[in-house]
């Protein structure tokens, strides 16, 4: 298979998984004709029609909500919501029925759907174009919640997220797309699990956590480190719900240091619930603070992104407070 | 209740020369804004994306001379126009879309979310349909303090899939709201006509609900605005609200990114609207026409608008970015 980025991977492995499986259907605003705002639909109309590539109206509660009856009865539903920022008027659908359709009917039905959507800053888009809203997803028991960095990981999470008998929110970030390309294997069922964390660089001085966008930020700093002979261990979650403990608290219990770099606002965010448990399970190993690197608790600026993003410097400047402490 | 009105093309202008030139500027100063604007992202020296209101002008203007400057208007994605018909100043307008610290917003918001208060302007929404409930909630605020202003809610027909726009709508109904949902219909969504996205008619929904219903050519500026005239002073006068359907086109990509487009529409259509259908150039020969304004006149007026509009982006270039410390504050008061 040919290098691909990830955008181009996304579309490829809806490609893949619609031909493995003709209950899987794509639906959403603009996804048909023109493939998606991104492209990441691109040619599925061509080759499976309008049935299975559905051209939505504007209407995100709509198009979360067909789509719970719809796996519910039957189909694999795949949904996209051009940008994280408009999922909100589909909130309620997630939240009060998609997550809740398993436990309240006592597991007499289940939505098997994914919700796919772009997240994150980075493309001067201003407040209603670059929000991370994960930690709303990931505080509703029900959902599972991923969010890769890399084509790879991208086509393998979202085979597994299509294959799963639950609902999955499949974030993508967008400052990403097209960042790099990877050879990807030619084995159609190469799934990455979910909740499984990816172990990016190995090392003792340091644990760095992040997923999503803050990893190219993350890796930049990584590096940068390295070059001043530090050794950080570094650790992608990629799944958010449920995040993968035991990858973390092995490292951070080896390490003793770790910080948590996400662009999402500071407050009650994932890395909040990573930092959390890593201080109820591991205190006494410690050996500094676990520090988070965040977005700011403000809507997101459209001048200002610079300053808001987790960048290199900020992650470097935590890194050395937990080295010194 | 249901009413359609024709679009009056024909007949005399019953406005003063004074008006008609007001007019003529305005539609004109929202063309030429959004030209530079235009040449901002090509040159890539605006970040983000824009989309750009030309070609739907009559709209903006036609509804915004129907009002005062103590009334509302909410705005789109797409909001330049309404921002300009409602009184914006050009150099802040410029200054926010270039995210620098004099813009409307202190480079807060960028295109999308430019707000001017102090027209009436609560601000232009990046959330399609997102503007529907503070329209209707100023009016009901209006209604409340008895202070006589309407709310103008401009949405463009793809937010009729929103729930919420039907949500208020009914209370607008319900409770008798001096509010007029103006739908800026330019047939297309994104990449999609409208046709394959919405069932029924724009007016039935209005019509479901009771609510008095127009139809207007929304090419037509003084069509526009004798609805809208005649809509305003009864909602003025307790009349309740309206839902006014301009057909209209925008003349450029859904964004300034979107330039081949013959996928979803094709140039033989873009050209009609182009040339037969021209807001500004109909209303400036109907102008002269009726001896209201000679050719010379209006050159002047779009010379001078010329110079308005550069002076007013050299002013936003030359801006400063708004201070790093800016970044938090107004989260809360
Ligand atoms: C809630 C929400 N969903 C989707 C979008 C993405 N989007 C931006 S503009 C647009 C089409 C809007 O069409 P219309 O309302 O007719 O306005 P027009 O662009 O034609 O002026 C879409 C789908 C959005 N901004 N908000």
């Amino acid at each position: 298979m040919s290098a691909l980025t990830m955008v181009q991977t996304i579309a490829r492995t809806l490609d893949e998984e619609m031909a493995r499986d003709d209950r899987v259907v794509v639906l959403g605003e603009d996804v048909g004709k023109r493939g998606g705002v991104f492209l990441a639909t691109e040619k599925l109309f061509d080759k499976y029609g309008p049935d299975r590539v559905i051209d939505s109206p504007l209407s995100e509660a709509a198009i979360i909500g067909a789509a719970v009856g719809m796996a519910a009865h039957g189909l694999r539903p795949v949904a996209e919501i051009q940008f994280a920022d408009y999922v909100y008027p589909g909130f309620d659908q997630l939240v009060s029925q998609v997550a809740k359709l398993r436990y309240r009917s006592g597991g007499q039905f289940t939505a098997p759907l994914v919700v796919r959507m772009p997240a994150g800053g980075g493309v001067k888009g201003g407040h209603h174009h670059s929000q991370s809203p994960e930690a709303h997803f990931v505080h509703t028991a029900g959902l599972k919640v991923v969010f890769p960095s890399t084509p790879a990981d991208a086509r393998g999470l979202l085979k597994s997220a299509i294959r799963d008998d639950d609902p999955v929110v499949f974030m993508e970030p967008k400052r990403l797309y097209r960042a790099v390309k990877e050879e990807l294997p030619d084995d159609l069922d190469a799934l990455v699990p979910i909740g499984k964390a990816a172990v990016r660089r190995v090392g003792d001085d340091v644990v760095l956590v992040s997923y999503g966008g803050s990893m190219a930020e993350t890796t930049r700093a990584a590096d940068a480190l390295v070059e001043q002979g530090l050794s950080p261990h570094v650790i992608d979650l990629r799944s958010l719900a449920p995040w993968d403990e035991e990858t973390v608290l092995e490292a951070v219990a080896r390490v003793g240091r770790v910080v948590l770099v996400s662009e999402a606002p500071k407050s009650a965010s994932v890395m909040s619930e990573v930092a959390a448990t890593i201080a109820e399970e591991l205190l006494d190993q410690l050996l500094a603070p676990p520090l988070r690197v965040s977005g700011f608790d403000t809507p997101y600026p459209y001048a200002q992104d610079r300053e808001y993003l987790p960048g290199p410097a900020r992650i470097m400047r935590a890194v050395q407070r937990v080295l010194d402490y | 209740m249901i009413e359609t009105k024709e679009p009056s093309m024909s007949g005399a202008l019953r406005i003063s020369a004074e008006v008609g030139s007001r007019i003529y500027q305005q539609m004109w100063r929202i063309r030429v804004f959004e030209e530079h604007a235009n040449e901002l992202y090509l040159a890539g020296k605006m970040p983000g994306l824009t989309h750009l209101y030309t070609g739907q002008e009559a709209v903006a203007v036609g509804v915004c001379e129907a009002l005062q400057r103590e009334d509302y208007i909410t705005s789109t994605h797409r909001g330049h126009g309404h921002c300009v018909a409602k009184g914006a100043r050009l150099d802040l307008m410029f200054a926010e879309l270039l995210g620098r610290s004099p813009g409307y917003n202190r480079g807060k918001g960028g295109s999308m979310h430019i707000a001017d208060q102090e027209n009436g302007n609560l601000g232009a929404n990046a959330i399609v349909g997102g503007s529907a409930g503070i329209a209707t909630g100023a009016a009901l605020s209006a209604k409340m303090r008895g202070s006589g202003q309407v709310a103008v809610c401009f949405f463009g027909e793809g937010a009729l899939g929103q729930g919420l726009l039907h949500e208020v709508m009914n209370m607008a109904q319900l409770w008798d709201l001096p509010v007029i949902y103006v739908c800026e219909n330019n047939r297309y969504g994104e990449y999609t006509h409208f046709s394959e996205t919405t069932a029924g008619t724009v007016l039935g929904r209005a019509q479901a609900l009771g609510m008095k219903a127009f139809e207007v050519d929304g090419q037509d500026v003084l069509a526009v605005n004798e609805v809208l005239t005649q809509l305003v002073a009864a909602a003025r006068d307790g009349g309740g609200p309206a839902l006014v359907e301009c057909h209209t086109y925008r003349y450029h990509g859904h964004h300034v990114g979107d330039i081949n487009r013959e996928y979803y529409r094709p140039k033989a259509e873009e050209l009609e609207w182009r040339e037969k259908r021209d807001p500004i150039k109909l209303f400036g020969e109907r102008l002269v026409a009726a001896g209201l304004a000679s050719a010379e006149e209006l050159a002047a007026l779009q010379a001078a608008v010329r110079e308005e509009a550069a002076a007013a982006l050299a002013f936003a270039l030359a801006a400063p970015f708004p201070d790093p410390s800016e970044v938090t504050l107004h989260v809360y008061a």
